[in-house]
């Protein structure tokens, strides 16, 4: 066993792991953070993803190990003091989301790829962006449509959270 | 996953250290393709060694007419570097078109090099762009060291510790994508460099990248994607499978050969 | 309208604690002491199990128990059933094998359930599931559909041909009649690809028992809670229904794959018994594939007779369906009661003859897939229709609108009532959207830059609302497939509505949220939707078949009526009013003629506190329940169009422009409608672009994961431009038709149809890959030079 220390959603963690834990596996049962998901084991559904140090990854494809030391922050993380995050907001207001399932993984990827991009995404842009990230039940139109509306709205006065966060 | 030991080195000499002395171990880069396979049970390694803290293997320099990339630079940061930005943009290209943005942000080119995956893209940029593999004991070129799939001049113990890519006069790269994976199903990567022109291809050879002779010799004449008209790469030696035979796999080489042209020649 | 009432497009309830990452699905639950169980599955298509040595196994760190198909037999655990019979031509029974939880001395198909390992790490439960020794002899297997009838494996002694049942339905002489006075016949051959749902969740089971009680609970990734609990409890014989509670919580997508009940729950909840822990199991992603039930996999032969005027006569349809190795939940209903009754699609065919031939396999079972039998009935019409208008040299709109049902009810040659419908509405309506005079620019416009542009229609009919009771039981239904609901209002007026539909993505708790707030004239915010937990819901049939808003809501709505009509006699007695001079509007019982008036809450109030009137006048509370049995299926219908751009030299087949016009009956929520469209279209786009489920002769699934089965990404498709038209489905009260399966019943047809009009060629087999169409693309080419 390993112990891990990092930060998580602004928190100070640590953690006795076997060295063959994911970063997903620590979150989620060590940490009890859920909101994490796995929907696949070839690294490609993306409802995993959380931010690295600020950037986003597939923290089912990243060993807890490895990351010691680092700043990391999910789903859960990402509204402040009740206010949800624009891109949190935006999702729920174009019905970005059926099931739920993958939804976390797309916002965290939705935010990176504001961070990486800017505020002012075209509909080619993000659905080439999005490669990383599957979702089964919205046939990604409304997903677009939030990712597009929620940059605009970061861009708005609301400061990427990340920023803040880490 | 099977139980093994982890280490994290922080410098490449450390690295090499730990590998000589564990028994099965294996480096840990990004890990983008070891741990999936290690999470299926296919892989077992006794222990890793992680690169992640080795602050010698990172970076992006440029050395005269080269830019050298240290082995654990991210696709992300080769992508967003002014550096390869300016000097090659096709290399840029095609790091910020591997995988997706989340696997970009933790693979490295030592990584994706060392592994020779038959569709991973940056073999073709090695053996296009002439670069050289440089590792804790010595200096390869591209084609000494890719020697079949997943196969490369790699002994034990020996540890990639950047690549050096001659700077080309034009330089281009065109993929398509396997549908499922969106790894290249045919990657065409071409270089002009003095009168020297490389056409490298990934994702189609069954034995990994491979250069296409005649389309360089047709280049030669004029480096146009015109100059590519007519000409149609065998499907001999060409892989095959659910997604693509060997002769769509044969045909698209000779279409992605001329959309790196274009690409090359500010065309595309 | 209200802004948050019948027709608004109310932003959903339960999305708060999915985007803050606070949803709960089953493997987010957790219980004290849980262990973990991985299932050893065969490695086999088909093989006899001589042994299975668990020794060395059981030795190994962290095991508490392994367990294999004798275990189950011992304790007396039935297998997993099939619930809907089905008759051969013949009148005799199918042929439905055995269908232990865990394999009784062979296995079927890669993936089949061999042994159970309990232990207390899942990296423990694998490293001691490798440690079993299972002596296999190996047999050939049959995999192939069309091939299996008669080959030389058996994979069921029940069986000997392979044949699980042939089935017919429609007048076979009439339709030969009408094909022998048809001036036109047009022959197709099909194949509807089979398909692996891939719901983003993967399916997950966490068994618990209570010793103190002796009551056994079950989380699990369900879409009908109460139909596994009834199949648990009364056939494989867990437990009593009352020592029994099913859970499915949060549950990530489910496009019919999580309707049936598996080996896998069943397993770990008669487990958690076994080893006293409870005990948990998800699936990893290759587990999906291989032990989901997948959906569709025909061979169908059709044929369409029309007269000289290009009317159609009669169609004959021969489909071999491919059940798998084992027959799932409900997989014999698939290829024929939601299948061959939709063969008439919008038309006005006099004669339908269909006959199905369903097969064991050595393959994964086959079952419930988003549309489940009408998407491959569609297909069929579709590409019949499509192929006809192109040989008799009509435009394919014009040829549709000759031949759609103009009078309603319409009853069909197979079975169906058609109640209500305007199909020339929709189809004129979605010709305007999509620019169809336009078209031949753009073709043009595509050709200057070589490239080839096609357009394909398809005009959907679908049986939804499954079903009134009494009819699906003659069809061989072994349940009723009515809903439940129950109103409960509390004592200030707050509203807890528990039904038995279930969402998993859908929506319900905002939706059967808008229908309360609006019958009622409450806040929304003071409705709760209850689902999903046979503890809290009574009984219920859950959520398939696009059946929530016209069965399930029609109960609430019914449940309702019940409170309001209860309520009245509590205002009547408050209000010192005569019952029948009392009116509910607004949210208000008042006495007509007068100003006096109650609000609901108050009223609520006043039904708790019972003051204004003694027990033996009228019961205390309000709380009402109602079952809803539908009168007739619903038939929800449309036109979508799709156009394609095709880049003849790598094959790419780009979805240039969508238009789709859904008539649905009434809408609750439009937003949500849409949505459920996109997804369905998505799914469909998937289907006939990049998926398909690839067995090797040897029965391995080659396409076991999202590396080799392509998942439509966001870059595969484009937005979709949807409309509606509205014609009120008759048969039930809130006039809904349903809308959760249509896209992906629509859409095969317009992009094969959109495909094949671009190059030129009668037919392409799904999934039309870049391959496929290249390699079509030149023989286009060659063609076009050579004229």
């Amino acid at each position: 066993m390993t112990t891990v220390s990092l930060t998580v959603n602004g928190k100070a963690v640590s953690a006795n792991v076997d060295p063959r834990t994911l970063l997903v596996q620590l979150l989620r049962e060590n940490l009890r953070l859920t909101g994490t998901h796995v929907g696949c084991d070839t690294s490609q559904c993306g409802a995993c993803v959380v931010h690295l140090d600020g950037k986003a990854v597939k923290s089912c494809t990243t060993l807890a190990v490895a990351v010691d030391g680092a700043s990391v922050t999910t789903i859960e993380g990402l509204a402040h003091d009740g206010t949800l995050h624009p891109m949190q907001e935006a999702f729920r207001e174009h019905h970005g989301l059926q099931c739920g399932f993958c939804t976390p993984g797309m916002i965290m990827a939705a935010v990176d790829m504001v961070n990486r991009r800017g505020h002012q995404l075209d509909e080619k842009t993000i659905r080439e962006d999005l490669d990383g990230n599957i979702c089964r039940c919205t046939g990604y139109h409304n997903i677009v449509k939030a990712i597009a509306a929620g940059a605009e709205a970061m861009g708005k006065g609301a400061a990427p959270v990340r920023q803040a966060a880490e | 996953m099977y139980a093994f030991t982890y280490h994290k080195p922080t410098s490449a000499r450390q690295a090499a250290t730990l590998l000589a002395k564990k028994e099965d171990a294996k480096l840990l880069a990004g890990g983008h393709t070891l741990l999936p396979t290690m999470k299926q049970r296919l892989a077992s390694p006794s222990a890793l060694v992680d690169l992640g803290a080795c602050a010698d293997l990172k970076g992006i320099t440029v050395k005269g007419r080269n830019i050298v990339i240290g082995a654990m630079t991210t696709h992300a940061e080769v992508a967003d570097s002014p550096e390869v930005q300016s000097a090659i943009p096709a290399l840029a290209y095609l790091a910020g078109h591997i995988g997706d943005p989340h696997v970009r942000h933790r693979g490295t080119i030592g990584g994706s090099v060392a592994n020779n995956d038959p569709a991973a893209d940056y073999p073709a940029a090695l053996l296009a762009l002439g670069a050289t593999v440089v590792t804790n004991k010595r200096k390869l070129t591209a084609e000494d060291f890719f020697t079949g799939l997943y196969e490369t001049a790699l002994e034990e113990g020996e540890i990639i510790t950047k690549v050096s890519f001659p700077i080309a006069s034009k330089a281009g790269y065109a993929k398509f994508r396997n549908p499922a994976s969106r790894y290249a199903m045919v990657g065409v990567f071409v270089a002009k460099r003095g009168s020297e022109i490389r056409v490298a291809v990934t994702g189609a050879g069954e034995g990994g990248v491979f250069r296409w002779p005649e389309a360089e010799a047709a280049l030669k004449a004029r480096f146009a994607p015109k100059s590519l008209d007519g000409l149609k790469h065998t499907a001999k030696g060409i892989n095959g499978d659910i997604h693509a035979d060997a002769e769509y796999r044969a045909h698209l080489i000779g279409v992605m050969a001329k959309q790196a042209v274009a690409q090359a020649t500010g065309k595309a | 309208m209200s802004a948050t009432g019948i027709g608004a497009a109310v932003r959903r309830k339960e999305d708060h604690r999915f985007i803050t990452g606070q949803g709960r699905y089953t493997d987010d639950i957790n219980r004290p002491g849980q262990a973990h169980a991985y299932f050893l599955r065969s490695p086999h298509a088909h093989a006899k199990i001589k042994s299975i040595d668990t020794k060395a196994a059981a030795g190994m760190p962290g095991v508490i128990g392994i367990f294999t198909g004798a275990d189950l037999a011992t304790d007396k655990i039935g297998g997993l059933i099939c619930g809907w019979m089905i008759h051969n031509k013949d009148g005799s029974p199918m042929r439905a094998g055995p269908h232990p939880a865990l394999a009784q001395g062979k296995v079927r198909y890669v993936g089949d359930h061999v042994a159970v390992v309990v232990a207390e790490t899942l990296a423990q439960a694998k490293d001691a599931a490798e440690a079993i020794a299972v002596d296999y002899q190996e047999l050939p297997a049959v995999v192939d559909t069309a091939k299996a009838i008669g080959a030389k494996t058996v994979v069921h002694d029940e069986a000997p041909d392979n044949s699980v049942f042939n089935w017919h339905l429609g007048d076979k002489d009439a339709t030969e009649k009408a094909f022998k006075a048809a001036k036109h016949v047009t022959k197709i051959d099909l194949v509807n690809n089979r398909l692996v749902p891939n719901a983003m969740e993967p399916r997950a089971a966490v068994g618990d028992y209570d010793d103190g009680e002796g009551i056994f609970t079950l989380y699990t990734t369900s879409q009908n809670p109460h139909v596994a609990r009834l199949v648990l409890s009364a056939f494989i014989g867990i437990a009593p229904e009352n020592k029994l509670r099913v859970i499915a919580p949060d549950v990530g997508g489910g496009f019919g794959s999580k309707i049936f009940i598996y080996a896998e729950e069943t397993v770990c909840v008669w487990a958690a018994k076994k080893v006293g822990r409870p005990v948990k199991w998800t699936a990893d992603r290759t587990e999906a594939f291989l032990s989901d039930a997948h959906g569709r996999d025909h061979v169908t032969h059709a044929e369409l007779a029309t007269d000289a005027e290009g009317k159609i006569l009669g169609m004959k349809v021969h489909t071999t369906a491919n059940l798998g190795a084992y027959l799932s939940t409900f997989s014999s209903s698939v290829p024929t009661y939601l299948y061959a009754p939709l063969l008439s699609g919008q038309y006005d065919i006099p004669a339908i003859y269909c006959e199905v031939d369903a097969v064991y396999t050595n393959t994964a079972p086959v079952d419930a897939y988003r549309g489940a039998g009408r998407p491959e009935a569609t297909f069929v019409v579709e590409r019949l229709i499509e192929i006809t208008a192109r040989q008799l040299g009509k435009d394919p709109a014009k040829f549709r609108m000759q031949n759609y049902i103009k009078k309603f009810p319409h009853q069909t040659p197979v079975i169906m009532m058609y109640d209500a419908g305007n199909y020339g509405a929709s189809l004129k309506k979605a010709l305007e959207m999509i620019d169809y005079k336009g078209l031949g620019k753009r073709k043009r416009d595509s050709a200057r830059n070589g490239k080839l542009r096609g357009i394909g229609f398809s005009s959907y009919i679908e049986a939804c609302g499954i079903a009134p009771s009494a009819a699906v039981g003659s069809l061989g239904a072994g349940v009723g497939l009515w809903e439940s609901a129950e109103v409960r209002v509390n004592p200030v007026g707050t509203v807890e509505v528990f039904t038995g539909s279930h969402s998993h993505g859908q929506g319900h708790e905002t939706t059967f949220a808008q229908l309360v707030s609006d019958r009622l004239g409450i806040p929304i915010d003071n409705v709760s939707i209850i689902h999903g937990d046979t503890d809290k819901v009574q009984m219920g049939m859950g959520t398939y078949g696009s059946r929530s808003g016209a069965v399930g809501m029609s109960a609430i709505f019914k449940a309702i009526d019940k409170v309001i009509a209860k309520g009245k006699k509590v205002a009547a007695h408050v209000l010192e009013a005569d019952e029948a001079d009392i009116d509910f509007a607004d949210g208000h019982f008042a006495v007509k003629g007068t100003d006096r008036k109650l609000d609901f809450g108050s009223c609520a109030l006043q039904a708790y506190v019972a003051h204004k009137f003694n027990g033996q006048e009228l019961e205390p509370g309000l709380k009402e329940g109602a079952f809803y049995d539908p009168t007739n299926f619903t038939f929800p219908a449309g036109v979508h169009i799709c156009e394609v751009e095709i880049d003849p030299q790598t094959g790419v087949t780009t979805i240039e422009r969508w238009a789709a016009v859904d008539d649905f009956g009434n809408i609750i929520n439009p937003m949500i409608v849409e949505g459920q469209v996109h997804g369905g279209i998505a799914q469909g786009v998937g289907q006939a672009l990049l998926e398909g489920a690839r067995y090797n002769a040897d029965g391995q699934l080659v396409t076991a994961s999202f590396m080799d089965y392509t998942m439509p990404r966001a870059d595969d498709l484009p937005s979709f431009d949807v409309g509606m038209t509205v014609t009120p489905c008759p048969s039930n009260p809130l006039g809904i038709k349903g809308c959760g399966e249509a896209g992906a019943i629509a859409s095969p047809p317009a992009v094969i149809n959109a495909i094949t009009d671009a190059l030129g060629h009668e037919d392409i087999a799904m999934p039309a890959t870049p391959q496929a169409v290249w390699r079509a693309a030149q023989k286009s080419i060659s063609r076009m030079a050579a004229e």
